[in-house]
């Protein structure tokens, strides 16, 4: 009975590993996988570590609850307010999708500030991970868009004469102002064109945008490794558990005796 | 020639950013308290933001870039008859490789592809917000709608086929005659701070609104300015600013009288307002985004405007 359980389990591992080799063998993507969570991390991190991933969570949930809200929402002044209305009123969970994009944005946005400062703090934006911080500069500045665009969609009062605000703080920048306040509006006023706008800005531009500067992001964390706590007796990004030839200098990435200057 | 530097350029300990901090911050307090002081952080912060660069730069590869040697490429002797010397080809007279000539036609076909592709949409993006944009004359009822002295809350679609959204808000007057000529102070309602609606400072005679078309007229009874709830800009009965954020005085409608009846036309810009009424001297200006100065050395700031 025994030995015959034993076939069975085998059997069954086979069965689960079997595609899972299939994908491996033509693709090297669970490997890729492994390199990317199997990484080697300073020993005394803390929670504070965290904070990014929080970041990306956030970011994953409003791409997600953002989507869904897109198939409800209508981008023109006659309806938008009536489908945000409907979202909340009268499709099931609806209400709670549309207060997981609401709320979620502001914790996106508060989980970038604190994330930055962790990385200020720990003096993780120094050599060579100083493009790393510019990126997540990018982020940020991406981030506060997304929030400045989805706060009209809404059309309520609050979101019609916080978007003029806005937009007319945008136009009081040195020579470009103006333009910019006028390509904003899509015209001299907010018409009828300025809430698709908006709408596409918000929901295909930034987004794009803020997934390839995030993609941008992790790979240099994977290239560079994380950077040990100010308190850490260990050397920074002591590499990955896989086995990579690093090229360049020795240095932070690639700890070593350093020459004398 | 010597290998890199095998160890990150730190800079090394400097008190200069610290004066530059300070520089910043008398120029930050000058800015509130008094042009002089502002003007003092500003050399203050240039001075050590000066001596900071210097320091950071002496002993680094940009003050001392090594004098590097020219990479030479060996002349190639090419035979010839016997009997003659062999030529020697120069560097520059290198025949262009093949593979650099395929490499730079690829990249330059693919980057005139990209921009045929791009320039339409990049276009299609941005231009609509500048062409087109005039405004047409729009009809708020006959004369005698508008008592003498008194301002009337006007409200009317400028573009009635967009609906409620393109909505504006005159607050009209008339003056009385001016040699034989009816004349009407129309102001808008956009603050010149950031855009929010002014409203008048007294009550309104909702009683005694007319509504014609998309047109509305309230009267108000008697009111002492105009002021905006958003950050508490306050104007007077001209539309002059007395206080708050604002940096002009309210923008104001052009109007023109055809048979009988008021039509506003398109709106500008006003620094500030002498005198009152019918013979009021109106400073006017081409319309600007509003918190943007039309006057003064600050309009430097903003020399073009889009097209209104």
């Amino acid at each position: 009975m025994a030995t015959r359980k034993k076939t069975q389990k085998e059997q069954m591992q086979e069965a689960i590993l079997y595609p899972i080799d299939w994908i491996e063998e033509r693709s090297g993507l669970i490997g890729g996988l492994k390199y990317f969570l199997f990484r080697k991390v300073p020993g005394d991190i803390n929670w504070f570590q965290t904070l990014g991933s929080a970041t990306l969570t956030a970011f994953l949930v409003q791409a997600l609850t953002g989507v869904i809200l897109a198939m409800y929402y209508k981008p023109d002044p006659q309806n938008a307010y009536s489908s945000i209305q409907h979202i909340t009123n009268d499709v099931w969970a609806g209400w709670l999708v549309r207060g997981m994009h609401r709320w979620g944005a502001s914790v996106f946005i508060i989980l970038m500030f604190l994330h930055m400062g962790r990385v200020f703090l720990f003096g993780a934006y120094k050599y060579p991970r100083e493009l790393n911080w510019i990126l997540g500069v990018l982020l940020l500045a991406s981030g506060l868009a997304e929030g400045f665009t989805g706060y009209l969609l809404p059309w309520d009062q609050t979101a019609y004469w916080a978007t003029i605000v806005g937009i007319n703080l945008n136009g009081t920048a040195p020579f470009l102002g103006p333009f910019i306040a006028q390509f904003l509006q899509g015209g001299t006023y907010i018409d009828d064109g300025t809430i698709a706008r908006f709408y596409a800005i918000h929901m295909l531009m930034i987004p794009g945008a803020i997934i390839a500067l995030i993609t941008l992001h992790l790979y240099l964390v994977i290239r560079l490794g994380v950077t040990s706590p100010p308190w850490s007796k260990e050397a920074a990004g002591t590499g990955s558990i896989v086995k990579r030839e690093r090229t360049g200098r020795r240095g932070l990435t690639r700890p070593g005796p350093r020459r004398k200057p | 020639m010597q290998p890199p530097e095998d160890h990150p350029h730190v800079p090394g300990p400097s008190l200069w950013p610290v004066g530059f901090a300070v520089g910043v911050v008398v120029f930050m307090v000058g800015l509130i308290v008094s042009w002089w002081i502002a003007g003092l952080g500003a050399l203050l912060a240039l001075a050590f933001a000066f001596l900071w660069v210097r320091d950071l730069t002496a002993g680094t590869s940009l003050a001392l870039a090594p004098d590097v040697e020219p990479e030479r490429v060996a002349g190639a002797d090419v035979p010839v008859a016997p009997g003659e010397t062999a030529m020697v080809l120069s560097p520059s007279e290198e025949r262009y490789p093949r593979s650099k000539f395929l490499e730079l036609s690829t990249l330059g076909l693919g980057g005139v592809i990209g921009g045929i592709v791009t320039a339409p949409a990049l276009g299609f993006m941005i231009a609509p917000s500048f062409l087109k944009q005039g405004t047409k004359d729009h009809d708020l009822g006959p004369l005698t709608d508008f008592p003498e002295g008194k301002y009337v809350v006007a409200t009317f679609m400028s573009d009635p086929k967009q609906g409620e959204v393109s909505r504006r808000t005159a607050y009209v007057r008339y003056n009385g005659q001016v040699s034989g000529q009816p004349s009407f102070t129309v102001i808008s309602n956009h603050c010149a701070h950031l855009g929010c609606p002014v409203q008048p400072n007294g009550p309104l005679e909702e009683s005694q609104k007319k509504q014609i078309g998309d047109v509305t007229l309230i009267p108000t009874i008697s009111i002492a300015g105009f002021g905006c709830p958003c950050h508490g800009g306050q104007y007077d009965t001209e539309g002059n600013r007395t206080s708050g954020p604002p940096v002009r005085a309210l923008d104001r409608y052009a109007f023109s009288i055809r048979n009988g009846h008021l039509y506003v036309g398109h709106a500008f810009s006003v620094s500030h307002v002498d005198g009152a009424g019918a013979t009021a001297k109106i400073h006017k200006w081409t319309q600007a985004f509003p918190g943007e100065p039309v006057s003064g050395w600050e309009s430097w700031l903003y020399p073009i405007q889009p097209p209104h």
